[in-house]
């Protein structure tokens, strides 16, 4: 098959074919990452903006780290650099980008959606690096790399997402893209927490946290944001901590198998407690290291990169 | 000069559905009957096939002068509303500065008197600077020639405040229309449910509007002063309203054609044109909005026509001005609802021009005697809504590309013709 997407904007609209196009890719891409001389000539010439709207060293060093072991140069643009913040409107700011021949826009944006507005209206590719509270591709397609290196494959496999699921774009990705592969999500949280109709994303809700976790393949905590205490979702992080996170006495409840994933940063000892975040069963850090080959295959994959895999 | 509208489908709702002749002398209605002889006019309107409908009255609209030319002028808006077939148009006061003091009234009056399309009547501000915070010069406003009063764009959030505009307003003669929002819930960019969820956009729900509803009415038959909520977009007003009705309180309310014709599915592909306050809801909410049109709970059809430039629309979703141009879409959509027997032409008419008169005070109405505000609309007049051809100067419709069937043909507001494309 051909990759022929010029953008990356939600794992929703990507088919199960071209999920497991983007992660063979990956693996491949894993190989360049663990030479002595991490570099291949592959997006040689090739301009990658890295335009953060909203700040995020993680998701951003990644993709910059990919630009430049696929030989690409990337430029880094932040809120602060951006005209943006002077009143230029979104389009403006791109179309200056696009006049100076960029050939991808890795976009991290507040908004939900700012990456479908760009996409729509240039010619360059758009990788979406997390909009608003709508998507977070590469994150849900590391995070499914990292699990299929485990399980081997997704059919049947029980997935819970813990956590403030109105408020996570990676909850939304990973919901999409792991239903897509054939596995079973469930996500939980408070009900402040559980956005109005996310049955329909398909996945299942519950309000209790054994529950979902009891007989789950890969547990997924997500970030509890301080900040929300302002819109009354939860009384204080000391109660979440003890109705939802994950702790060794709650794991227990869990399969011994299961594996612990997290997209980071994360807070010790609110949504998972630090003895469990430093566990064996915890894959945080190949989901750091994941990131970076998903990533490579994302820029890989949008330039044409798949179009002669076949012959290559 | 005596002018001749022969043939027509003449209806005046509850007193005339018939084929009839209408003879206009000196802005007046002079004479109406069958068989009117062509030699009794020097100018003559064939109407056979069309309907005669006194003048229609669109009671939210917002028009951009003074402040935000680039949007609307009185001028453009007048055209669009003659376009549309409005006779006369209720203009909100959150212009820049608002219309909130005689000065603004009167400047809103002068330049429409100057141009050649509805007429113009001003709503004034509940409060001076829509800020909530206390009452304007209501009796120095009705004197320039405020017909209404609103906060609309924001509510009045302090519920004395509202019992006391109500009671003054009442002693006035000027009639209330209430913005109904409870802010603390509405934080959101669209409708709360499905559609936001997978867009990861804040949902408003339901209850922000609802509960807001049900102060009015409380406010209302606390006081004894007529409320008119406007642009009803949930079941729950519906219901609110139709029961608050039940028991007497006078409560009257409008609805917007993209409540009874869109859902909250518009907004996918975050479609800053289907952005809205209220938002479109959901099929439910829309039903609910049709029975309440059927069965009289919402009295009229008013567009909340909001033209927005590009600079405010071509934005991230969450970003994004809030609100739709309708002027020049609500006949055609308003006519979908008779084809599909929600309302009868009769109904439809009463809440375009009967029910808005009624509410506000205005003149309506064919009559011998009364003033030649007429609308003659072809209903079987085929039509693409195309933004770009629009009077208004702003093109932020969710209408798109719709195939339109039924549209006015000609607009005469004092006996004179504002718009004919006969
Ligand atoms: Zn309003």
């Amino acid at each position: 098959m051909q990759f022929t997407r010029k953008d990356i904007l939600d794992t929703a609209s990507l088919s199960a074919e071209e999920i497991i196009m983007i992660l063979d890719t990956a693996e491949g891409m894993k190989g360049i990452s663990q030479r002595a001389v991490k570099k291949v000539p592959t997006l040689r010439g090739q301009t990658v903006v890295l335009f953060f709207y909203e700040p995020s060293t993680r998701t951003r060093t990644s993709f910059d780290i990919a630009a430049k072991r696929l030989s690409a140069d990337s430029i880094s643009i932040s809120a602060s650099a951006s005209s943006l913040v002077k009143g230029e409107s979104l389009i403006d700011t791109a179309r200056n980008l696009e006049a100076m021949n960029a050939d991808i826009i890795v976009m991290r944006h507040s908004s939900s959606g700012a990456p479908h507005l760009l996409a729509s209206r240039l010619k360059a590719s758009v990788i979406n690096a997390g909009d608003g509270t709508h998507a977070h591709p590469s994150q849900a397609l590391l995070d499914m790399m990292t699990v299929r290196q485990k399980k081997g494959s997704f059919e049947g496999l029980r997935i819970a997402i813990i956590g403030d699921i109105s408020h996570s774009r990676v909850a939304r990705s990973n919901i999409a893209g792991f239903g897509k592969m054939g596995a079973h999500v469930t996500v939980a949280g408070p009900p402040t927490m559980i956005p109005k109709g996310i049955e329909s994303l398909g996945c299942r809700v519950s309000h209790h946290m054994d529950g979902a976790i009891e007989d789950a393949d890969v547990i997924m905590m997500l970030r509890i944001q301080k900040e929300r205490q302002k819109g009354f979702l939860f009384p204080t992080e000391r109660e979440y901590a003890s109705v939802y996170g994950l702790n060794r006495k709650r794991l227990k409840k869990a399969k011994k198998d299961a594996l612990i994933l997290h997209p980071g940063p994360i807070n010790r000892g609110v949504e998972i407690s630090p003895d469990v975040a430093d566990s064996p069963r915890s894959l945080i850090l190949d989901q750091v290291n994941n990131g970076v080959a998903v990533r490579m295959a994302l820029l890989y994959l949008v330039t044409g990169g798949g179009q002669n895999a076949d012959t290559d | 000069m005596r002018i001749l509208i022969k043939d027509g489908r003449v209806i005046d709702p509850g007193r005339l559905d018939d084929t009839a002749d209408i003879l206009i002398e000196d802005g007046k209605i002079i004479e109406i009957r069958p068989d009117i002889p062509v030699t009794s006019a020097s100018r003559l309107i064939a109407a056979s096939g069309k309907i005669v409908s006194p003048g229609l009255i669109d009671m939210h609209v917002h028009f951009r002068e003074p402040g935000e030319e680039y949007k609307e002028t009185i001028e453009s808006g007048c055209r669009a509303a003659a376009h549309g077939g409005f006779t006369a148009v209720c203009t909100m006061p959150n212009t820049q500065p608002v219309n909130d003091n005689r000065q603004v009234t009167e400047y809103i009056l002068k330049t429409a008197s100057r141009c050649n399309g509805s007429r113009v009547y001003p709503v004034a501000a509940i409060s001076p600077g829509l800020k909530g915070e206390g009452l304007c010069e209501y009796a120095e406003l009705k004197e320039a020639g405020a017909i209404a009063l609103s906060d609309d764009g924001n509510p009045v959030r302090n519920s004395l405040l509202m019992r006391r505009a109500l009671e003054y307003a009442g002693g006035v003669g000027l009639p209330l229309i209430s913005h109904s929002e409870e802010t603390d819930l509405s934080a959101g960019a669209m409708n709360e449910g499905e559609t936001a969820t997978r867009l990861g956009i804040p949902g408003i729900p339901n209850a922000a509007e609802s509960i807001a509803v049900m102060r009015e009415i409380a406010l209302c038959e606390l006081t004894g002063v007529p409320v008119h909520i406007a642009h009803v977009s949930t079941a729950q007003s519906v219901h609110a309203i139709r029961d608050a009705k039940k028991r007497g309180i006078p409560v009257t309310a409008e609805t917007a054609p993209h409540y009874f014709t869109l859902t909250d599915k518009a907004v996918d592909e975050y479609n800053t044109h289907a952005k809205m306050n209220p938002p479109l809801r959901s099929e439910a909410d829309r039903n609910a909005v049709r029975e309440g049109l059927a069965d009289g709970t919402i009295d009229a059809i008013a567009t909340d026509h909001a033209p927005h430039s590009v600079l405010e629309k071509e934005v991230e979703f969450d970003r994004a001005a809030n609100g739709v141009v309708g002027l020049e879409t609500s006949l055609a959509l308003s006519l979908a609802l008779v084809r599909e027997k929600v309302l009868s032409l009769s109904q439809m008419i009463e809440k375009m021009s009967v029910n808005p008169a009624r509410i506000l005070g205005l003149e309506t109405g064919l009559k011998i005697g009364g003033s030649a505000d007429i609308t003659i609309i072809d209903p079987e007049h085929n039509w693409t809504v195309k933004a770009e051809e629009f009077q208004s100067r702003s093109r932020n419709t969710p209408f798109e590309g719709w195939e339109m069937k039924g549209k006015a043909v000609l607009t005469m507001v004092e006996g004179i013709i504002v718009c004919s494309i006969l």
